[in-house]
């Protein structure tokens, strides 16, 4: 057991560790730990930033869970949104890796042009979606569908369409991320396993399910949650695509509104602090839920 | 005979791969030039015919439109600003902190690391609206200090920092101390050199990141002159939205300046991305 004066010198002599450390550890404790802790202490009161905040308990917890239907529409939209998006993205993703994987040319250009969307402004992308799924005649996309005699659909004004349009969005967006990622998963398998797999007289379809598809799965597991993760705290592509629409930050009859969307709009719209703090810790709790699913389960079933 | 038909199989699974390749580049380009078409096009041409990519009469009117309603030039200032302010200091600081991680040995240092990785965990937006009422008791909304301060020294870069600053042997450190140089010489003339690649893909995506960055910009910025460019162009897109040219005009000048960064420095964001699973 040191003495305190040993203690007191031994800091001393670390100083320059202290030191070295104390930017990030002030804004860290200013900026991300204080936070954390204020949120959970906000969640329990009711708050509108002019007035201190008064303490309701578990008053706001209660009134989600049982008299919210709009948080209930929230967690439908965001989970149609995760589970339409991450599949199919990582579907078309790993096609992608396995193709860009072979014996071929260009692959550089082709990697770049997959990869544009994920260093572009989220915001820049929703509104050139947007204008691409323009109503009437107006737009690409149903210009596109009425060449192959399909009816041109109401993407952005109609409540059916608004969260297929995202979802699409967000699919073509995330592309190139997965795909990179795959791509280094696909590259740490022996080029011998393929070659014996040849010699036995397996085909390609053979060798993608049973050598590719099994030794990716820590990888595939990997992209999956990160991007479930991500897909989670969707807000961005919500916000631009029902502007415009003359309804809140959901959109018409909350077609599109996400769960971020909506700790938003209670949050800095209607200044309703205490409740948006639940709602962001109702998030957290769905994230770290994933994250630990992918710590606990993924990590000891499936590392080879 | 049975060497011909493997090669021809051979060769048939590559040219589908080029095929859909092909197929998903398109795909990929496609919503790109359309954006650059409109943003050329005149309204009147917009109205009257049916999308086209050809454009009869390009013009720059769009982008005068842009640059004379909205003061574009201050937007892109500040953008530029903030981030190149918000990349200079994260090397320096995560650098810093992430050297005294990896090789100093301190009391509370792993509790304090360990406390750093947890936080990674938490989605930002549970941070977001202590941290704006924390900018507003600081009086600093509609502010630099609200775009730049608390972004100075993020997380992710410590890590990155320190995972690479451990493979760097200590017999450096130990020759450098018995010389007699002082901790900061140490760090100025050994660590910072030598991960120098890792300070560079952490400079790349700050900035990207920075450039990109929306959700905090929406909520500590209110006043006009203080905006980053994707605030201008969601404001662009909620007021003007009818004027597609223009709006396409806005996307342009906010994608362009990233995109050449990418096409310049592509080999070493995807080497970055698959080395660290981060995302710009």
């Amino acid at each position: 057991m040191p003495s305190k004066k040993s203690f007191i010198r031994r800091i001393i002599e670390q100083r320059y560790s202290y030191l070295f450390i104390a930017p990030v550890a002030v804004l860290f404790f200013v900026f991300v730990f204080i936070p954390v802790i204020a949120s959970l202490f906000l969640s329990f009161t009711k708050y509108n930033v002019l007035s201190s905040p008064q303490w309701v308990g578990l008053d706001n917890y209660r009134q989600i869970f049982f008299n919210d239907p709009r948080f209930w529409k929230a967690l439908r939209n965001t989970s149609l949104y995760v589970l339409g998006v991450v599949p199919i993205s990582i579907w078309i993703s790993l096609l992608l890796a396995v193709a860009i994987d072979q014996k071929i040319r260009f692959k550089n250009l082709y990697k770049a042009l997959f990869f544009m969307p994920v260093v572009t402004s989220v915001i820049a992308i929703s509104v050139i979606w947007k204008w691409l799924f323009a109503g009437g005649k107006f737009g690409l996309i149903n210009h596109w569908l009425m060449k192959f005699g399909i009816n041109p659909i109401d993407w952005i004004m109609s409540p059916t369409w608004t969260l297929p349009a995202i979802m699409i969005m967000s699919i073509w967006a995330g592309l190139g991320y997965n795909m990179i990622l795959i791509l280094a998963g696909l590259q740490t398998i022996p080029k011998t396993l393929y070659e014996a797999a040849e010699i036995d007289g397996a085909g390609d379809w053979h060798k993608f399910w049973r050598i590719t598809l099994p030794l990716l799965r820590p990888t595939l597991l990997f992209v999956v949650i990160m991007s479930a993760i991500n897909s989670f705290q969707v807000f961005e592509q919500v916000y631009v695509m029902t502007r415009g629409t003359g309804e809140g930050v959901g959109g018409i009859l909350d077609c599109a509104l996400s769960l971020v969307a909506y700790l938003y709009e209670r949050g800095f719209e209607r200044f309703d602090m205490g409740y948006a703090s639940a709602i962001a810790y109702i998030l957290f709790g769905i994230i770290f839920i994933i994250t630990l699913f992918n710590l606990k389960v993924v990590r000891s079933r499936f590392e080879y | 005979m049975q060497t011909a038909l493997i090669k021809t199989k051979r060769n048939l699974g590559r040219y589908i791969a080029y095929i859909f390749l092909t197929a998903g580049a398109l795909t990929m380009a496609i919503p790109y030039l359309w954006m650059i078409i409109t943003s050329v096009k005149p309204i009147d041409e917009i109205q009257n015919y049916l999308p086209s990519f050809y454009v009869h009469h390009p013009t720059l009117a769009p982008y005068r439109e842009l640059f004379f309603l909205l003061p574009m030039w201050r937007y892109l200032l500040n953008s530029f600003f903030v981030a190149t302010l918000v990349t200079l200091c994260n090397i320096f600081f995560c650098s810093l902190a992430g050297y005294a991680f990896a090789k100093h040995k301190f009391f509370g240092r792993d509790k304090i690391f360990l406390l750093l990785l947890g936080a990674v965990m938490i989605p930002y937006q549970v941070n977001l609206i202590p941290g704006f009422i924390i900018i507003k008791k600081l009086g600093w909304l509609n502010s630099f200090y609200a775009l730049t301060v608390p972004n100075l020294a993020m997380v992710f870069g410590v890590f990155l920092c320190r995972q690479f600053i451990m493979s760097i042997p200590n017999d450096f450190i130990d020759a450098a101390k018995i010389d007699g140089c002082s901790e900061f010489t140490i760090y100025r003339i050994i660590i910072f050199p030598l991960i120098k690649p890792a300070l560079a893909t952490l400079a790349i995506f700050t900035f990207l990141s920075q450039w990109n960055s929306f959700v905090w910009p929406l909520i500590v910025i209110h006043t006009s002159t203080m905006r980053t460019v994707p605030l201008a162009l969601s404001v662009l897109n909620s007021q003007f939205g009818a004027n597609f040219s223009m709006v396409m005009a806005g996307a342009t000048v906010v994608t362009l300046p990233v995109l050449i960064i990418f096409l310049c420095l592509q080999k070493y964001i995807i080497q970055g991305i698959t080395m660290t699973g981060l995302k710009g």
